[in-house]
C-alpha cells in the first residue's frame, strides 16, 4: 500500500483555539472557539461542526452562537456523554481542538422572514436553538411575534441563565419557561414544556414552531402543536443523531433514504411525518 | 463496434504470469473447501477459476477494512490527509461483484466526493469472468439481473470449450491485451460459441425469489411493520458478518489511533455495522435501532428500499454472501419471500 498526502480532503481538520470556557451545570460545558487566522466558521443557525482531539477522535457537536454575534469566533456547550466529550470537558483558554465543518442545512431564515415563531427548547435543545434565538433577536425587525418556551429538568439545569434573563426582559419577545421538577427558590411554571404550548396565543396561518430537544420530546410537543392546528410544514425539528463523517458516508445518521448529516439535521415536520425510526 | 478477443486456455498460465509482470494481480484462491478468497497470485495454477463467491467481496480493495485518511502530529497540531491506494489488477471479478463496485462507486462519488476512494478506484484495473451456471443455492443474481455482464470492468472473460472470449470495455483493457500478446481477434464460430452459452445461460438463471424484480420495491416500502422482521430479529446474533462480507455495505466509523509516543498518530476509517448494538446510538443513550429486529430490517431496507430513492438502483447484488455466512440461517431468499407473502 501507498501512502501519500492530500492537499484536499473531506477529513481536513482545522486549527481552532479556545479562547473562552466555563463550566455550566455539572454536565455542561461552555466553549469560545477561534478560528486560525481569525477564519470566519461562516455558519447558518442549526448547523453543526465535527470537532477533533487528536488521540481522542472526533464528535458532531451543534454550534449555539449566532453567525450575528461575532464574526471571528463560535460558541459551543458540549455534555459530557462520552470520550471525546469527557476529553473536551478537560480543556481550557489557549487549548487547542480541531474543527471540521459546518455541515448539514440548517434553519431557514429566509423561509422564516416576515412569520411569528415559537421556539421550543427542552433540555439541552437550547443549545442549537439560541443560534436562532439570536439570529432572530439580532434581526428582529424582519420577523412577526416571537415565542420562546423553554424548559428543562430542574432551575440548576437551565442553561445560559443571564441571557435568558434579557430574552425575558424584552418587550418584542413573549418568554415562558417551565421545569420538570422545582426546587425552594423557584417560583416559575413546574410542568412539561408540553404544558405551555395551549396557552400561547398564536396566528396559526403565519407561525412557524422550531422545536428541538431530546428524542422522546418531539412525539408530544409535535402533537400539541397539531391539536392547536400548526400546518405540518410550519413544524421545524433539529433531529439528534451520531454523525461520524458529516459527508454523508458512513451510515450512522441515516433516515431511511436521509442522511441527517447532509439532508437536515433540520427537517420540516411534513419531510419526516411517517419516516421510518425518524422520530 | 464491440471488442472482442480470444485466449487460448492452453495460454491462461502464461497469460497470468505476464500481467503480474506488468502490476499487482489478485483473485481468487481456494482457501478450504467453500471458500475462496482474492488474494495476490503471480501464475495462472494459483487461481480457482470455477469459484463460489469469496468470502470477502473485492470491495475490500476498494474500500479497505481499515486505512488511514489523516496523520497527526498533536504537540505542533498538525494533520495530514493522506491516501493510501496500490496500483492493482483483480482478476476472476464475476457479475455479482462487478455490480457490487458499482454501488460503491456510487456511493463515493456522490457529492461531497470522496477522494479516497476515487483515487484508489482509478487505480484499480478490473478483469470479469462469467458463471454460466450458478454457484450454489443461496445466489440470487439473475433476481437482481446481475448473472449477466452489465459493464463496470476493463476486460471480460467468459469460457468457452477450448478458449476463453475477452470482452474489451475500455482502452486500458486494450493496453492490457495488446501488451500481453497472446489473443487472437473473436472470429465468428467464437462469437456464436458465446452466443449460445448467453442463451443457455437464460434457461439456467431464473428469478430466484417470487416477486418481480420491479416489484420488491413496492414489497420493502409495505413491510415496516412486518412480523418477518420479529423473526429475523429472534434468529440474528447480532455479529455483523452480513454487512461485513455484503459487495454493497459501506458504513464506516472513524478512530484515532495513537502511536506509542503518544504524539504522532493515525485517524483511521474502519468497517461498522448497522447490526452492532451502538450503531445509531446518540449521546443521550438513546439508540434508534435498538432491537435487532429493526437493525436486520434496516439491513434488507438499505438494499431493496432506500437505495432506489437515492440511487434509482437496488443494492443487493444476489450473490448470496450474507445467507451463506450468517451464522443464525437467516436467508436472504426465505426473508424476500417471507415478505412477499404476507402482502398477498
Amino acid at each position: 500500500m501507498i501512502q501519500v498526502p492530500l492537499k484536499e480532503s473531506e477529513y481536513i481538520v482545522k486549527k481552532g483555539t479556545i479562547i473562552r470556557a466555563k463550566k455550566m451545570t455539572a454536565l455542561e460545558k461552555f466553549f469560545e472557539i477561534s478560528l486560525a487566522g481569525n477564519e470566519v466558521l461562516d455558519h447558518d443557525p442549526g448547523q453543526f461542526v465535527m470537532i477533533s482531539i487528536p488521540g481522542i477522535g472526533e464528535a458532531p457537536i451543534s454550534v449555539s452562537s449566532s453567525p450575528t454575534t461575532k464574526r471571528s469566533s463560535f460558541e459551543l456547550v458540549v455534555r459530557n456523554t462520552g470520550v471525546l466529550t469527557g476529553a473536551l470537558h478537560k480543556l481550557d483558554v489557549g487549548d487547542v481542538i480541531g474543527i471540521r465543518g459546518p455541515f448539514g442545512h440548517g434553519f431557514p431564515t429566509n423561509i422564516l422572514e416576515g412569520n411569528d415563531l415559537m421556539f421550543v427548547a427542552g433540555g439541552l435543545g437550547i443549545v442549537p436553538l439560541r443560534s436562532l434565538i439570536n439570529f432572530v433577536i439580532d434581526n428582529r425587525r424582519d420577523y412577526g411575534k416571537v415565542n420562546i418556551l423553554l424548559g428543562c429538568k430542574s432551575p440548576k439545569d437551565m442553561l445560559f441563565g443571564d441571557e435568558v434573563k434579557q430574552w425575558e426582559k424584552r418587550l418584542d419577545v413573549n418568554f415562558q419557561c417551565t421545569v420538570d421538577r422545582s426546587d425552594p427558590d423557584w417560583k416559575g411554571n413546574v410542568g412539561l414544556i408540553t404544558s405551555l404550548i395551549p396557552g400561547v396565543n398564536l396566528d396559526i396561518a403565519r407561525t412557524f414552531a422550531i422545536v428541538v430537544g431530546p428524542p422522546i420530546m418531539y412525539k408530544f410537543v409535535i402533537a400539541e402543536l397539531l391539536k392547536k392546528n400548526i400546518p405540518e410544514r410550519q413544524i421545524l425539528l433539529s433531529l439528534e443523531r451520531h454523525m461520524k463523517c458529516g459527508v454523508g458516508k458512513c451510515g450512522h445518521c441515516q433516515i431511511g433514504e436521509h442522511y441527517c448529516c447532509q439532508d437536515g439535521p433540520v427537517y420540516s415536520y411534513d419531510q419526516i411525518k411517517g419516516k421510518h425510526e425518524a422520530l | 463496434m464491440e471488442k472482442y478477443v480470444v485466449l487460448k486456455k492452453k495460454d491462461f498460465n502464461d497469460f497470468v504470469a505476464k500481467l503480474a509482470l506488468i502490476q499487482t494481480v489478485v483473485a481468487p484462491v481456494k482457501k478450504g473447501q467453500k471458500s475462496f478468497a482474492f488474494q495476490e497470485v503471480t501464475t495462472g495454477q494459483e487461481i480457482s477459476l470455477h469459484y463460489i463467491p469469496t468470502i470477502l467481496p473485492p470491495k475490500k480493495y476498494f474500500m479497505p477494512q481499515q486505512e488511514t485518511i489523516m496523520k497527526f502530529n498533536k504537540s505542533k497540531f498538525e494533520w495530514t490527509p493522506v491516501l493510501e491506494y496500490k496500483e492493482l489488477t483483480i482478476f476472476g471479478v464475476h457479475t455479482c461483484d462487478l455490480a457490487g463496485i458499482q454501488c460503491l462507486n456510487m456511493v463515493f462519488t456522490n457529492k461531497p466526493k470522496d477522494i479516497n476512494y476515487i483515487v484508489r478506484k482509478d487505480k484499480i484495473t478490473i478483469i470479469g469472468f462469467e458463471c454460466n451456471d450458478y454457484c450454489d443455492e443461496f445466489a440470487s443474481c439473475a433476481s437482481m439481473d446481475n448473472h449477466i455482464p452489465n459493464g463496470g470492468y476493463d476486460l471480460f472473460f467468459t469460457e468457452l470449450k477450448d478458449s476463453f472470449i475477452v470482452h474489451v470495455n475500455t482502452q486500458l483493457g486494450e493496453k492490457i491485451v495488446e501488451e500481453i500478446s497472446l489473443f487472437t481477434k473473436a472470429n465468428d464460430e467464437h462469437l456464436k460459441e458465446l452466443e449460445n452459452l448467453r442463451a443457455a445461460k437464460s434457461k439456467i438463471f431464473k428469478n430466484e425469489l417470487n416477486v418481480k424484480h420491479s416489484d420488491l420495491k413496492g414489497v420493502f416500502e409495505q413491510s415496516f411493520n412486518s412480523k418477518v422482521w420479529k423473526d429475523l430479529g429472534a434468529k440474528c446474533v447480532a455479529c455483523g458478518n452480513c454487512t461485513n462480507v455484503c459487495p454493497t455495505c459501506y458504513c464506516f466509523d472513524i478512530k484515532d489511533e495513537m502511536n506509542l509516543d503518544f504524539n504522532t498518530g493515525s485517524r483511521v476509517r474502519v468497517w461498522d455495522s448497522c447490526q452492532n448494538e451502538d450503531f445509531a446510538k446518540v449521546a443521550g443513550g438513546e439508540s434508534f435501532r435498538e432491537e435487532r429486529a429493526n437493525r436486520q430490517k434496516h439491513r434488507y431496507m438499505r438494499k431493496f428500499n432506500y437505495p432506489v430513492d437515492k440511487f434509482s438502483r437496488y443494492f443487493c447484488t444476489g450473490c448470496g454472501r450474507c445467507t451463506r455466512t450468517c451464522m443464525a440461517q437467516i436467508k436472504l431468499k426465505e426473508t424476500v419471500n417471507a415478505l412477499a407473502e404476507e402482502k398477498k
